[in-house]
């Protein structure tokens, strides 16, 4: 008895454990794992006039992931001439392998792959090159193959750095003599962490910055909370800016300094300034909560379009491409800030400004 | 002398030593700083809360101590490790936020938009614990199934299940009610009453009834305790079913401190925290006797190693290292062979003085 049980329990399981493994792949098409190699197909362009585009997502886990796979499914809709075909991967990096497998069978037109690990690409990139269809790469990098058009992404340092002129900036209107910050740093090894981390360092060594602690949140709110809380213990009263690396890490930053009678945003004691702008915390911006946030945007999908229709027009795009970003800030005292040379503008987050936003 | 022997002989003797260990390094790490040796053991009123490193300690800790409460039973009956805890924590607060705010709403700011009373809410979190605590109960007890594997089932699938009754979002309930579970009443952070009230009200039970030693009996001899007359399977069972029910405290708990429920991240790995707690309190992996005490002292230490990685201001890639070698240290210093040989030296030493003489 106790080993039909068994035995019942352990099928049942491999048979939910299979459904989930389909489940992945099923929006995209039946997994045609010993379908003949249908990828011989040479021309890419469709005779119909609409282009195929096949997308394999990370997942799901943040709301910016979301935002960027809504910003897809808006630009590749059928009305503007697209069929996409969407694959949402949960972090599973055999899973995508395996979708952009599918996408070859299936023969589309144009791949798009947020790589959800760096390396172990290049086999499966020659086979999209062998059937002829071109690879577009967003957000996250290839480090071991460059057999793809482009990559489009976020430069993370430059978002350093914009956070360090600015903070340069509206220090200097404000007359703050000193600048005594505190760092609060995404997750270690992450490449926005990096970037940010190194453009911010940059500036803070150029101006002659007291950085007082740099310690890691892992981008989460619970991160955020602890290290703020710490931070608040051995710093206290010594601190004038604190740097979140993103928006969670920010919103538990202000638990932490809301229980320790610690005030910040537009009048307080303390300068915050956060990245990612997610529209929730582009509306603490506008009710001066949070000084300045720094945007990393999701909404790379008008951009590939754009390089598909240079594709399709028999032009070559650029292997990097990055997305242009926004900085917002609470107040209007800092207008515009230069960095490596090139001047842009910082927006004065108000009602109309987070009205607008699409994320 | 002799009463340090005596001292040293006492269960508890080195889960504490090692917990003051840890403290000790932040008293010279501050008189190298130049601050007073007290200052990480200042506890002081800010802003009307208490707040100090020692208050952190034990409010960062509580999900820890009360998910090792759970732990050590199931340890000590099964002799294996309940490893799903940190997914049903998810699962529960998930399941906490989804009945409050209402499915599909990924954000609450005042307490109009409640979909549910938050009571509904903590109570639905609390049955989904028991529930996932009789499923890895049943599939122990009474299907004699490895704990491991049996608790790997819901290890894997409780986030996801999180996840999907979120709709894969983070449900936000910024409303104060629901942040008080995580934050102050009065003066004092919620999280140390919850945890203290945990750890009372189990200690009490094992303490007032048989129920430990029925553990301990279970734990050390299945089937001798069963010709004893015990029910051995409903013993276990029971254990797991409190397991999943200190879970969902923890859960909730870890969700009201971010007034959210982010399913991707609650409870992550903290089932081997739990796992660590129980083991750096000086209880056997293998079952058979526990020490609860230990296990709790075991959850602070951890938190104390990781508020100490943040007084020394150890950045933030290193610290792994640094956690690792405090745990091997605390580990070996626990391990039978090492206290043997430290045994067998002082005796040498003994009976070298005794022959000077």
């Amino acid at each position: 008895m106790k080993k039909i049980i068994a035995t019942a329990l352990s099928m049942t399981m491999a048979m939910s454990l299979a459904a989930c493994g389909g489940g992945a792949a099923s929006s995209a098409a039946p997994a045609a794992s010993s379908a003949p190699a249908a990828s011989q197909a040479s021309a890419p362009a469709a005779s119909d006039g609409v282009i195929t585009v096949g997308f394999a997502q990370v997942g799901h886990e943040s709301d910016w992931r979301t935002a960027s796979t809504k910003s897809a499914q808006d630009v590749f809709s059928a009305a503007n001439g697209y069929d996409l075909k969407f694959v949402d991967c949960d972090n599973d990096s055999a899973a995508q392998l395996e979708a952009v497998r599918n996408f070859i069978e299936q023969d589309v037109d144009y791949i798009i792959i947020d790589p959800i690990v760096s390396t172990g690409w290049d086999t499966v990139l020659t086979e999209c090159e062998d059937a002829g269809i071109p690879v577009i790469v967003i957000d996250r990098t290839i480090d071991d193959s460059d057999k793809y058009v482009s990559w489009v992404g976020s430069d993370f340092k430059i978002e350093g750095l914009a956070c360090g002129e600015w903070l340069k900036a509206y220090a200097a209107d404000k007359g703050m003599s000193e600048i005594n910050a505190l760092v609060i740093e995404g997750s270690t090894g992450a490449s926005a962490t990096i970037g940010r981390t190194d453009g911010f360092k940059e500036i803070a060594d150029r101006e002659g910055w007291n950085i007082m602690a740099s310690q890691s949140g892992d981008f989460t709110e619970a991160g955020g909370q602890e290290v703020m809380e710490s931070y608040c213990q051995s710093y206290k009263g010594k601190f004038n800016v604190v740097i979140c690396q993103n928006d969670n890490e920010a919103a538990g930053a202000m638990t932490a300094m809301d229980n320790a009678g610690i005030t910040y945003g537009v009048g307080g004691d303390v300068v915050l300034v956060s990245f990612d702008a997610n529209k929730p915390y582009v509306q603490m911006v506008c009710d001066g909560k949070i000084n300045a946030n720094f945007e990393c945007n999701p909404m790379a999908a008008p951009t590939v379009s754009e390089i598909i229709q240079d594709l399709e027009a028999g032009k070559t795009p650029e292997k990097e491409i990055y997305v242009p970003e926004h900085w917002f800030a609470a107040e209007d005292n800092v207008p515009s800030i230069d960095v490596n040379g090139e001047t842009l503008e910082v927006i004065h987050a108000t009602q109309d400004v987070v009205d607008a936003r699409p994320y | 002398m002799d009463k340090l022997k005596k001292l040293s002989k006492q269960q508890l003797f080195l889960p504490i030593m090692c917990v003051l260990l840890v403290l000790a390094v932040n008293i010279v790490y501050d008189i190298s700083q130049g601050n007073p040796f007290y200052s990480f053991f200042r506890i002081t009123m800010e802003n009307g809360l208490l707040s100090g490193r020692l208050v952190s300690i034990i409010n960062r800790g509580s999900e820890v101590a009360i998910l090792a409460i759970g732990m050590t039973l199931v340890v000590s009956a099964s002799g294996g490790t309940d490893i799903s805890v940190g997914s049903v924590m998810s699962l529960c607060a998930s399941f906490c936020c989804m009945l409050v705010a209402g499915f599909g709403v990924s954000s609450v700011s005042s307490a109009d938009e409640f979909a549910m009373p938050l009571v509904v809410g903590l109570l639905g979190a609390l049955l989904m614990g028991c529930l996932c605590g009789a499923f890895n109960g049943a599939l122990v007890a009474y299907l004699d199934i490895q704990p491991m594997v049996a608790t790997l089932i819901l290890w894997s699938a409780a986030r996801a299940i999180g996840l999907l009754l979120c709709n894969n979002l983070i449900v936000y309930i910024r409303v104060p009610e629901y942040g008080v579970f995580g934050g102050y009443i009065g003066f004092m952070p919620t999280p140390i009453i919850i945890a203290a009230v945990c750890v009372l009200a189990v200690s009490l039970v094992l303490k007032k009834t048989a129920m430990g030693m029925y553990v301990q009996a279970v734990g050390i001899n299945k089937k001798a305790s069963r010709i004893a007359g015990l029910n051995s399977r409903r013993i276990i069972f029971m254990c797991y079913f409190l397991c999943g029910v200190c879970a969902a405290i923890a859960g909730i708990v870890n969700s009201s401190r971010i007034t959210s429920a982010d399913s991707n991240n609650i409870g992550l790995n903290m089932e081997l925290d739990a796992i660590l707690a129980v083991a750096l309190g000086g209880n056997s992996l293998g079952g058979g006797r526990f020490n609860l005490a230990g296990s709790i002292i075991g959850a602070y230490t951890i938190q104390a190693i990781t508020t100490t990685m943040y007084n020394l201001g150890v950045s933030s890639a290193v610290s792994p290292v640094f956690k690792a070698v405090v745990v091997i240290v605390i580990v070996a210093i626990q391990s039978q062979p090492l206290q043997n040989w430290i045994k067998k030296h002082r005796a040498h030493a003994a009976g070298k003085e005794a022959a000077k003489v």
